[in-house]
C-alpha cells in the first residue's frame, strides 16, 4: 500500500520529470509529439477534474442551503444560475448563435456574463485609487520615496503632466527603464532559481509534501 | 575607380622645392626622359584603374557556396552559407533558389527569398557561436518549410544562390542537400551545463546542510504566519488561504500548496477554521490531500473538514467576486495570498484590507508585487515564496536548497560583474575573445 501511495507517485514524478526536462533539449519531431500528447492528456484529465470541482461546488452550497447558513440565498442564486445556464446550453446545443441569430445561451453569455466580468474589472480603477491613497501617505521614508516616484511617473505618463513639467517624461522613463527594470530582473533571477531548485527537489523526491505531506 | 587623379600621381615628379641636395634621384632624369616616363605611367595607371572598374561592375558567382541540413533543429529546413562578395551593398541583391533533386536547369528552381546583399549574415543569426557553420561575416540563409516551399525530411533538394544587379544576374553552382531532424540542440548546451551545475550545487548544499547548521536570514512575512494564525484563533474567525491563478503544473502553485500544508498543520493545532477556495479542480484535490495529512500529523484528524478546500470557478473575475463575498461575509482574521496572480490581485487584497484582516502575500508575479506590497501587511517577494517551505519546516534538506539558491545567485552576480568588465575590455581593445565568454551566458535560453 505504501508503494502505491508514496513510492509509485515519486517514481512516476521522477521519470516524467526527467523525460520532460530532457525534452526541452531535443528538437526532433518525436520529442515535440511527446510534449503535444502529454499536453492533450493534461487537458483530458483537467476536463474530468472539472466534474470533481463542480461536485465540490454543489456539495458546499447544498450544505449551506440545508443548514440555512448566513448568505444561503446567494447559494440559491448560484444553483439557479448554474442550472439555468446548463439548461439553455443544452437547449441551444452549446451554440452561442445560429445563422447570425443569438441563442439563449449566447444571450446569457453576452448580456450577463460579459457585463458582470466588465463590472468586476472596472472596480479595479477605484481599488487602485483607494490602495494608492493608503499607501502613498508619507508615513515612513519608504512610503515617501514611493510617493515621490509615483508622482513623477504619473506626471510623465499623463499628457497634462508632461505639458506642465516637460522633464517629467524623461525622468519617468528613466525610473521605468533603469530603476524599475533592474529590480524586476533581479526578482526574476531569484524566481527562476527558486523554480529550478523546487523542480529539482520535486523530481528527485526531496520535496514530497505535495503528495499529501509528512514523511513515511 | 581611381583613388587619386593622375595629376596627383604626377605631382610627385614635379620639381622639388627642396634644395638640390634633397632632390630625388628621379629628378636627374629630366627633361626628355621625364616626359616619356610621365606618359608611360599615365597609360599604366589609367589601364589598371579601368580594369578594376570593369571587374567591379561585373557580378561574381557567390563564392564557397555550401548547402546543408540546418543543424540543431526539428527538420524540414536547409541552411545556405556563402562568402561575402566584393560587390555586397544595398544596390546588389541575392536570391535563394530551391528545386527538386533532379533539377539541372536554373529555370526549374523556385526563388524562395530575395534580399539586399549586405544583409543575412552569420553574425545576425540566432544560433550560439559554438554552433556557427561559417565566419561571422559570411552570408547565411535558412530555408524553412512553409508557403514558399515545402521541404520534407529525407528528401534531397537542389539549392543555389544568385547575385543580381539591375537586369544582370549570375547564378552559383547547383548544390544538393536533404533536411533531417536532429536529436540534440547544441545551441542549448550552455543552458544544460548551467542547469547541471546549479543542480549539483543544490544537492551539495543539501548534503552540507545535513552535516552542519545553516544560518537562515529572517523573513518577516513567514515569521508573521504564526502571528496571523494566533490572531484568528483569538478572534474565533477563520483563515482564508488562496493558492493563486495557475494550476499544479506551475511551480508557484506547488510552492503555495506546500506552504498550505505548514499553515494547515498550525490551524489544526490551534483548532482554527481554514477556508481554501480554488480556481483549479486538480489543485483542489491535491490541497485536500495536503490538508488532510496536515491535520493527521497535528493529531487532529477529527477536525479535518472535506469542504475546507472547495472549488469556485476557473473564471478570473467570477472567482474574485466569490472570494470577495467570502471575505465580506465570513470576515476572516487572516488572508494568505500565495502563488501566481493577475488583475484580480488588487481586487482581492483591497477587499481583505477593508475587512481589517492581517494579510500575507507571496508571489512570483512581479507585475502584481506593487499591489501586494501596498495592500498587504507582509509580502514574500519572488523567491521567498519558494523559500517559505524550507523556512517554515526548518528541515536540513529544505534549508540546503535555500543555500544552493543563494550560491546560484552569487554565481549569477559574479558572471554579471565579470561580464561588465569583459564587455568594457572588449570595446576598449576591439578584441573578439570577450564576446565568446559573453555569448556563452547571453545565449542561455
Amino acid at each position: 500500500m505504501i508503494f502505491l501511495r508514496r513510492q509509485l507517485p515519486l517514481l512516476i514524478t521522477m521519470i516524467t520529470g526527467l523525460i520532460f526536462a530532457g525534452q526541452y533539449y531535443v528538437p526532433h519531431p518525436a520529442s515535440e509529439q511527446l510534449l503535444t500528447s502529454a499536453t492533450k492528456w493534461l487537458q483530458i484529465i483537467g476536463g474530468f477534474a472539472l466534474v470533481l470541482g463542480v461536485t465540490s461546488l454543489f456539495q458546499v452550497h447544498a450544505a449551506k442551503i440545508r443548514r440555512k447558513e448566513a448568505g444561503w440565498g446567494y447559494s440559491m442564486v448560484l444553483y439557479a444560475g448554474m442550472l439555468g445556464t446548463m439548461a439553455v446550453g443544452w437547449w441551444a446545443n452549446g451554440k452561442e448563435s445560429v445563422e447570425g441569430v443569438s441563442t439563449a445561451f449566447g444571450w446569457v453569455y453576452n448580456f450577463m456574463m460579459v457585463p458582470l466580468q466588465g463590472t468586476m474589472f472596472a472596480i479595479l480603477a477605484f481599488f487602485i485609487a483607494s490602495a494608492a491613497y493608503r499607501s502613498f501617505r508619507a508615513r515612513s521614508r519608504e512610503a515617501a520615496v514611493l510617493l515621490i516616484a509615483a508622482v513623477i511617473v504619473m506626471m510623465g505618463r499623463v499628457p497634462l503632466g508632461e505639458y506642465l513639467v516637460p522633464v517629467s517624461g524623461d525622468i519617468s522613463q528613466w525610473i521605468l527603464n533603469v530603476l524599475n527594470a533592474s529590480v524586476r530582473r533581479a526578482i526574476l533571477i531569484g524566481v527562476s532559481l527558486g523554480a529550478v531548485a523546487l523542480s529539482f527537489k520535486i523530481i528527485f523526491g526531496v520535496e514530497r509534501s505535495y503528495l499529501g505531506g509528512g514523511k513515511e | 575607380m581611381l583613388k587619386k587623379p593622375p595629376s596627383v600621381v604626377l605631382a610627385s615628379f614635379r620639381p622639388s622645392t627642396y634644395p638640390r641636395g634633397y632632390a630625388s634621384a628621379l629628378h636627374s632624369l629630366r627633361p626628355c626622359w621625364m616626359v616619356f616616363l610621365n606618359i608611360l605611367i599615365l597609360i599604366v595607371v589609367c589601364g589598371v584603374s579601368s580594369a578594376v572598374v570593369l571587374a567591379e561592375d561585373h557580378l561574381a558567382v557567390p563564392a564557397n557556396l555550401q548547402v546543408f541540413d540546418t543543424p540543431n533543429d526539428g527538420g524540414q529546413s536547409l541552411t545556405v552559407n556563402w562568402a561575402p562578395g566584393a560587390l555586397d551593398s544595398p544596390d546588389v541583391r541575392y536570391q535563394v533558389l530551391v528545386g527538386d533533386a533532379g533539377a539541372t536547369d536554373v529555370a526549374a528552381l523556385k526563388v524562395v527569398a530575395e534580399f539586399p546583399a549586405h544583409t543575412r549574415l552569420v553574425k545576425d543569426a540566432k544560433g550560439a557561436w559554438w554552433t556557427r557553420t561559417a565566419e561571422r561575416n559570411w552570408h547565411q540563409f535558412t530555408i524553412r518549410s512553409g508557403k514558399a516551399v515545402e521541404l520534407k525530411d529525407g528528401t534531397v533538394y537542389t539549392v543555389t544562390v544568385a547575385m543580381l544587379k539591375g537586369e544582370e544576374r549570375i547564378v552559383g553552382p547547383l548544390l544538393q542537400a536533404a533536411p533531417t531532424p536532429n536529436w540534440f540542440n547544441w545551441n542549448l548546451v550552455n543552458n544544460l551545463v548551467l542547469t547541471l551545475i546549479f543542480g549539483g550545487v543544490v544537492f551539495f548544499s543539501i548534503a552540507h546542510a545535513r552535516r552542519r547548521d545553516i544560518f537562515l536570514r529572517r523573513i518577516p512575512g513567514l515569521d508573521a504566519v504564526d502571528e496571523a494564525i494566533g490572531r484568528a484563533t483569538e478572534l474565533g474567525k477563520p483563515i482564508l488561504y488562496l493558492t493563486g491563478a495557475h494550476d499544479m503544473s506551475d511551480p508557484s502553485t506547488i510552492a503555495a500548496a506546500v506552504i498550505l500544508g505548514r499553515v494547515a498543520k498550525k490551524t489544526a493545532a490551534y483548532e482554527t477554521e481554514l477556508l481554501v477556495p480554488h480556481r483549479d479542480p486538480i489543485t483542489m484535490a491535491v490541497c485536500q490531500e495536503i490538508t488532510k495529512q496536515a491535520y493527521l500529523e497535528a493529531g487532529k484528524p477529527d477536525l479535518f473538514k472535506e469542504d475546507s478546500n472547495f472549488f469556485i470557478t476557473s473564471d478570473q473575475f467570477s472567482y474574485t467576486a466569490a472570494v470577495d463575498g467570502i471575505m465580506l461575509r465570513k470576515q476572516p482574521a487572516a488572508n494568505f495570498f500565495m502563488g501566481s496572480y493577475f488583475a484580480e490581485a488588487l481586487l482581492l487584497t483591497e477587499t481583505g484590507a477593508s475587512t481589517g484582516a492581517i494579510q500575507i502575500a507571496g508571489t512570483d508575479s512581479d507585475h502584481q508585487l506593487p499591489f501586494f506590497v501596498t495592500t498587504c501587511d507582509y509580502t514574500l517577494i519572488g523567491e521567498e515564496l519558494y523559500a517559505a517551505s524550507a523556512y517554515l519546516s526548518r528541515e536540513p534538506v529544505q534549508l540546503g536548497t535555500l543555500r544552493g539558491q543563494d550560491i546560484g545567485k552569487a554565481m549569477i552576480l559574479s558572471v554579471i560583474a565579470i561580464g561588465i568588465l569583459l564587455a568594457t575590455l572588449g570595446v576598449a581593445t576591439q578584441a573578439a575573445w570577450p564576446q565568446y565568454f559573453l555569448d556563452f551566458f547571453k545565449d542561455v535560453k
